[in-house]
């Protein structure tokens, strides 16, 4: 198949270029699920922009090819305009729609403009047809990528926020871990944890597993790292909230926990803690 | 010849690394650590590696080593100082200092061996 342009699409766009975005819109509108003001004006602003530039691609370019640096422009415009969908909750049909449905009109003129030569009809048709696939596809792909970055946005923000380190009181920090610990994670928490030891001067520190669902061989073996870590910048560990279930499961694995201390609840730890400190609680009334 | 200084504080000794260890330099550090804890009849010995960003499994094991020189010489030894980084550093390779005390500097150490003494 050429690439070259056959110069009847540059020229019924620069001929009709009103009506094709009159076309467009009203395509665009029926087949618009939530209708408002503000998102009408800005499908206009969008298409009247995409327009001229697809012109000028097909003018300087003469070529079908949209890699090519003459649609470098063309390109950036639906990057912009699929990020943008992204943010706003537009689902990948909605968003290849506004490429597709300059088909229509487009067609249309084509059939009036070339009515008397089928066959370099068909093969306008066909290539421009191709023209615009790549570009619906194109703008699906920028779709994506918006969303790809989207959640690797959230996964940054989720590993930063489930890894605070408390201080309870004076010389005792707690560490409350949710979710699964893998590599990463531990590299995470033992940092902060190790730099919050430097910060505050504790001589003890509490991790709760409440929040951990399952401890494997692995989960320990980075549960006993981060103690070992601790450890060597002289602060002792205590691990809790421990679940019957998985005292039972670090058992069977025969995992190696009896150098550290252990308790089930983060309330029996926080004792132990405080004693260590030379701290005691005392209840004023007899209960 | 380069040496690494031994301080006395009452019956505690303090050494503080500061330069990169080799072979000859631990050699002599521990010829003289093990003649003053003798000399100065010393219950307890603080290492100080505050100053160090890198510790390999070399000076791990001297460490190591040291410590349990003291220990049968009946001096307790409390390591002090550790970076973050050296802590993570050594626990990935392996090595938690099995047998040797730490604290998070000299003045938690000095109360660590003054409270294991009485």
């Amino acid at each position: 198949m050429s690439q070259a342009t056959t110069g009847h699409l540059a020229r019924i766009f620069g001929d009709n270029q009103d009506a094709l975005l009159e076309g467009w819109l009203s395509g665009m509108l029926s087949r618009m699920v939530r209708r408002d003001k503000n998102a009408e004006a800005e499908l206009r602003q969008q298409a009247a922009r995409f327009i001229p530039l697809l012109i000028k691609a097909l003018d300087k370019g003469q070529t079908y090819d949209i890699d090519q640096p003459s649609w470098a422009e063309l390109r950036h415009l639906l990057g912009d305009i699929s990020a943008a969908r992204v943010r706003q909750g537009f689902s990948p049909t909605e968003t290849a729609t506004f490429v597709f449905a300059l088909k229509e009109p487009l067609f249309a003129l084509l059939r009036s403009a070339l009515a008397d030569k089928p066959e370099a009809l068909a093969a306008e048709l066909v290539e421009t047809g191709t023209l615009f696939d790549r570009l619906g596809l194109f703008t699906v792909e920028e779709y994506q990528k918006g969303r790809e970055a989207v959640i690797l946005r959230q996964q940054q923000e989720m590993l930063e926020l489930s890894t605070p380190v408390v201080q309870l009181w004076k010389d005792v920090l707690a560490l409350p871990l949710i979710g699964t610990l893998d590599s990463a994670r531990t590299q995470v928490v033992m940092e902060s944890l190790l730099q919050k030891i430097i910060d505050t001067g504790a001589s003890i520190a509490i991790i709760d597993i409440t929040g951990v669902p399952t401890v494997d061989t692995l989960v320990a073996q980075h549960l006993l790292k981060t103690v070992a870590a601790a450890r060597l910048m002289g602060a002792d560990c205590i691990i809790s909230g421990i679940r019957p279930q998985i005292a039972q499961t670090i058992v069977h694995l025969g995992v190696n926990l009896e150098d550290v201390i252990t308790k089930a609840s983060l309330a029996d730890a926080f004792l132990v803690a405080l004693k260590r400190v030379g701290a005691s609680v005392s209840y004023q009334h007899a209960a | 010849m380069e040496r690494i200084p031994i301080l006395k504080m009452g019956n505690l000794l303090l050494v503080t690394i500061q330069v990169d260890m080799h072979d000859r330099l631990a050699m002599t550090l521990q010829d003289d650590l093990t003649a003053r804890i003798v000399k100065d009849h010393a219950r307890g010995v603080l290492i100080d590696i505050s100053a160090l960003d890198i510790v390999d499994s070399f000076i791990g094991r001297m460490i190591s080593n040291t410590a349990a020189m003291a220990r049968i010489l009946d001096a307790r030894t409390v390591l002090v100082g550790m970076q973050p980084a050296v802590a993570i550093t050594l626990v990935e390779l392996g090595l938690t200092l099995h047998g040797v005390q730490t604290a998070l500097n000299v003045e938690k150490g000095v109360q660590l061996l003054q409270r294991s003494l009485d």
